[in-house]
């Protein structure tokens, strides 16, 4: 179009006619009249803008705009600010239509027992979906993304296998108040020779083939005054929740890493390693940190991860 | 500066056309298009229509609801694909037809064709045939001018809401939106969208008219590229209408055909008339023109003066250019039968995704964070996230079982029964567990979601993987 006009205009490109130094002349070249419009009504809009949001530094502080006010809840008391992102994510998170929806679900989660939600697919869930959330957000660093822990450090949540208890109030109680584990090194209590026949006896528990005259002086010492291990492990090696002591009877391993090794000498210097330093793990309490229900969701999630236990 | 904006020097005004009315057979087919579009565009979010689920409107996308129904087909999110499907098909369908048969799409179905054609209608009704709109807009500015104006631009505005808002009744009960839309109650988008759409009608019909075909549509544009020799188009018979001499007006001398002939002259009369009817503004008599939307109301024109004159038909006609060059246009050849295939396999692959389509639609994922775990009976257990959507109507009540691994435990915790209302979306989680074997490795095995008291609905076989640890270790 722009092209067939110019050439119109007997081929010369238009000047504005103003003349410098007798013959320097300035093209003209007009914008479309589109584009000058579009360009009026961009002008217009920041204008109104100015008027309607906060725009213009005056002094120390800045106009706000006008019919603009948002109010929300802050620490319980109601704040009406004008219009600024932050308070329209407040907003948004208290009563945005997400919002409203998940905390009716919270509140059905608090009002409903746990064998009801654990009953409930679709409370389930909700309980999976906001669980894994709050997982990430608290718990995942020390025992993983999936609950799977981290052998010698960190408890696996993913087996059946619980320390201090897999029944879901046992789960509520340990991430409301925290867990202190703790086992004595028996560094200076045995000998060498004690060592390696408490070590074979451990081993004979959970099925391992070992020196069978060992193991049996190694019952001895465990059951016995010199070791004192069925204090804490029981005579049958079975643990205490109550204590937090270990099952040494299965197959699950969650300080020495005996599953880890291949050969026998292996896994005897795993769990040498584990008697002769001893244990002292901390896990925090997060009642502090955390709401009722959002422990009660946490409980269930990780007790549906794997090996939740009646 | 002011001076040279009022020169305009890089803007053309439109020049604008006065589109003459014209009767005959394209024009009647035309108007039959016309009255079976706006009556199936308008009266369609009023069909009413029997379902189980309580909605009873035959079209309604729902979006809330995120279901869009179509009779007795429910469509969800996970079929976004059909909409691709009949895209696809779409195109296919353009290529081919204007492969044949030119731009057919533009001249009789396009919506911009279709409401000009109303505009210019009302334009007629009310400030009348071709000369007399000519004369009122030369006209200065008086009640005449006025009251003929305004009420063409008021009727105009009338018909571009009554399409905004019907566009809008599509996606919300009609009865009910159109009370809300009149109470103020209807939601923010409805007025936008009729707003926006009342807007956009009235200066795409009304103001834009043939320069959105010309300027702004792509499809006028490529569908030029799709023409060959055979296509058939609106063409001027050259030879015929302008003979040795030239084409010429009735006069003395030249009224009969063999007192034409005889002085070496065309049949064209050059009465213009098939200039005047062209909404596009164009003289077909010269040659095909990209702005030609094949509306063919130059046929009807023509053929209405060759009939009064006694004279043969078709002087402009239907043809193409191996026609115009005597040959025979094929319709047999490589490009119609390619897009012709194409064009079928798409459509029988639509149909055949529709008709398979499931009212119980599952996914399953295995957890892979830990991807398995030993348990402290020595045995291992994987887990699985089981996606389920019920898409019908009715409860769905489901059972997750498996098969492919022997003597597998299937554990979904304290959950026991596992009912779908209509449209539920719901994501259990599953653990499966079995005896250490020697080998490790990826153990398929299928979960087999059977919908319970449902003979209508085949169990679905979801194929997974157990992750049996390594023999390595």
């Amino acid at each position: 179009m722009s092209e067939q006009k110019t050439s119109k205009q007997s081929g010369a490109v238009q000047t504005t006619g103003h003349a410098w130094d007798g013959d320097i002349q300035e093209f003209n070249n007009p914008l479309p009249r589109w584009w000058l419009w579009s360009f009026y009504a961009t002008v217009l809009f920041s204008v109104i803008y100015w008027v309607l949001f906060p725009a213009w530094p005056v002094g120390k502080t800045y106009t706000k705009g006008v019919m603009n006010d948002i109010t929300y809840e802050l620490n319980g008391k109601k704040v009406t600010t004008h219009w600024n992102t932050r308070a329209l994510l407040m907003r948004d998170m208290q009563q945005g239509e997400d919002a409203v929806k998940q905390r009716k679900y919270m509140q059905k989660v608090a009002s409903l027992s746990f064998s009801q939600v654990l009953a409930n697919p679709e409370m389930m869930d909700f309980t999976r979906k906001v669980g894994k959330v709050l997982f990430a957000d608290n718990c995942a660093a020390c025992h993983g993304s999936g609950g799977q822990g981290k052998v010698g450090l960190f408890p696996n949540l993913v087996d059946d296998d619980w320390l201090w208890g897999g029944s879901i109030s046992d789960i509520q109680a340990t991430i409301t108040h925290g867990r202190q584990g703790f086992m004595p090194s028996f560094r200076t209590a045995f000998t060498k020779k004690q060592l390696d026949d408490v070590v074979d006896y451990v081993l004979s528990l959970s099925g391992h083939k070992v020196d069978a005259a060992r193991a049996a002086r190694g019952k001895r010492i465990f059951n016995g005054q010199t070791g004192g291990c069925y204090y804490c492990h029981t005579k049958a090696g079975t643990g205490m929740k109550s204590a937090g002591s270990a099952n040494l009877t299965d197959s699950i391993w969650t300080v020495a890493d005996v599953n880890g090794q291949r050969d026998l000498e292996g896994k005897r210097a795993e769990v040498r390693r584990v008697i002769l330093n001893g244990i002292s793990r901390k896990m925090p309490a997060w009642k502090d940190r955390l709401s009722p229900v959002e422990i009660k969701l946490l409980s269930l999630y990780v007790y549906d991860l794997g090996g939740g236990k009646k | 500066m002011a001076d040279d904006t009022k020169r305009e020097v890089l803007f053309e005004a439109r020049m604008p056309i006065y589109p003459r009315s014209v009767k005959g057979r394209f024009r009647r087919i035309k108007w039959a298009i016309l009255a079976l579009a706006y009556g199936v565009y308008f009266l369609l979010p009023w069909l009413r229509w029997e379902r189980p689920g309580g909605i009873d409107q035959a079209v309604l996308f729902d979006i809330q609801a995120r279901k869009f129904y179509l009779f007795n087909l429910t469509v969800y999110p996970q079929d976004i694909f059909w909409l691709a499907g009949i895209l696809v098909i779409a195109a296919i369908l353009l290529f081919f037809v204007t492969g044949v048969a030119g731009r057919v799409f533009c001249g009789y179905f396009c919506f911009q064709t279709l409401w000009t054609d109303v505009f210019i209608l009302i334009e007629r009704i009310v400030q009348g045939e071709r000369p007399a709109r000519i004369r009122l807009d030369k006209m200065p500015w008086g009640p005449y001018k006025f009251v003929r104006k305004g009420l063409t631009h008021l009727l105009w505005l009338l018909v571009a809401f009554a399409t905004g808002l019907t566009f809008v009744l599509y996606w919300g009960d009609a009865p009910t939106l159109l009370r809300q839309f009149f109470t103020g109650e209807a939601p923010f988008p409805a007025y936008a969208t009729a707003i926006f759409l009342t807007a956009t009608t009235y200066v795409m019909a009304g103001l834009a008219r043939e320069q959105v075909c010309t300027y702004m549509c792509p499809y006028a544009r490529f569908q030029s590229i799709m023409f060959d020799t055979d296509t058939k188009i609106v063409a001027y018979e050259q030879a015929r209408g302008e003979g040795k001499n030239g084409r010429a007006k009735l006069g003395k001398g030249r009224k009969q055909l063999d007192e034409r002939h005889a002085q070496g002259l065309g049949d064209c009369i050059d009465c213009g008339f098939c200039v005047q009817v062209c909404p596009m503004g164009i003289d077909i008599r010269n040659g095909l023109q990209m702005q030609c939307t094949s509306c063919a109301l130059c046929i009807d024109a023509c053929d209405n003066i060759m009939d009064s004159l006694g004279w043969p038909r078709g002087l402009i006609r239907y043809t193409s250019e191996a026609e115009q060059k005597g040959g025979k246009a094929r319709f047999w050849k490589p490009k119609t039968i390619g897009y012709g295939l194409v064009l079928l396999a798409s459509i029988v692959l639509l149909v055949w995704s529709v008709a398979s389509r499931s009212e119980l639609s599952v996914a399953a994922r295995q957890v892979r964070q830990p991807l398995y775990v030993v348990l402290s009976n020595g045995d291992i257990q994987n887990s699985y996230d089981i996606k389920l959507n019920n898409k019908s109507d009715r409860p769905m009540k489901i059972r997750i079982t498996q098969q492919g691994l022997d003597g597998a435990v299937l554990d979904m915790g304290r959950i026991r029964h596992i009912t779908l209302s209509p449209g539920q979306r719901l994501q259990v989680h599953v653990k499966v567990r079995m005896r250490r074997s020697a080998h490790g490795g990826q153990i398929p095995f299928d979960f087999i979601i059977q919908p319970v008291g449902r003979k209508d609905l085949k169990a679905r076989h979801v194929r997974e993987y157990f992750s049996m640890p390594g023999g390595d270790r």
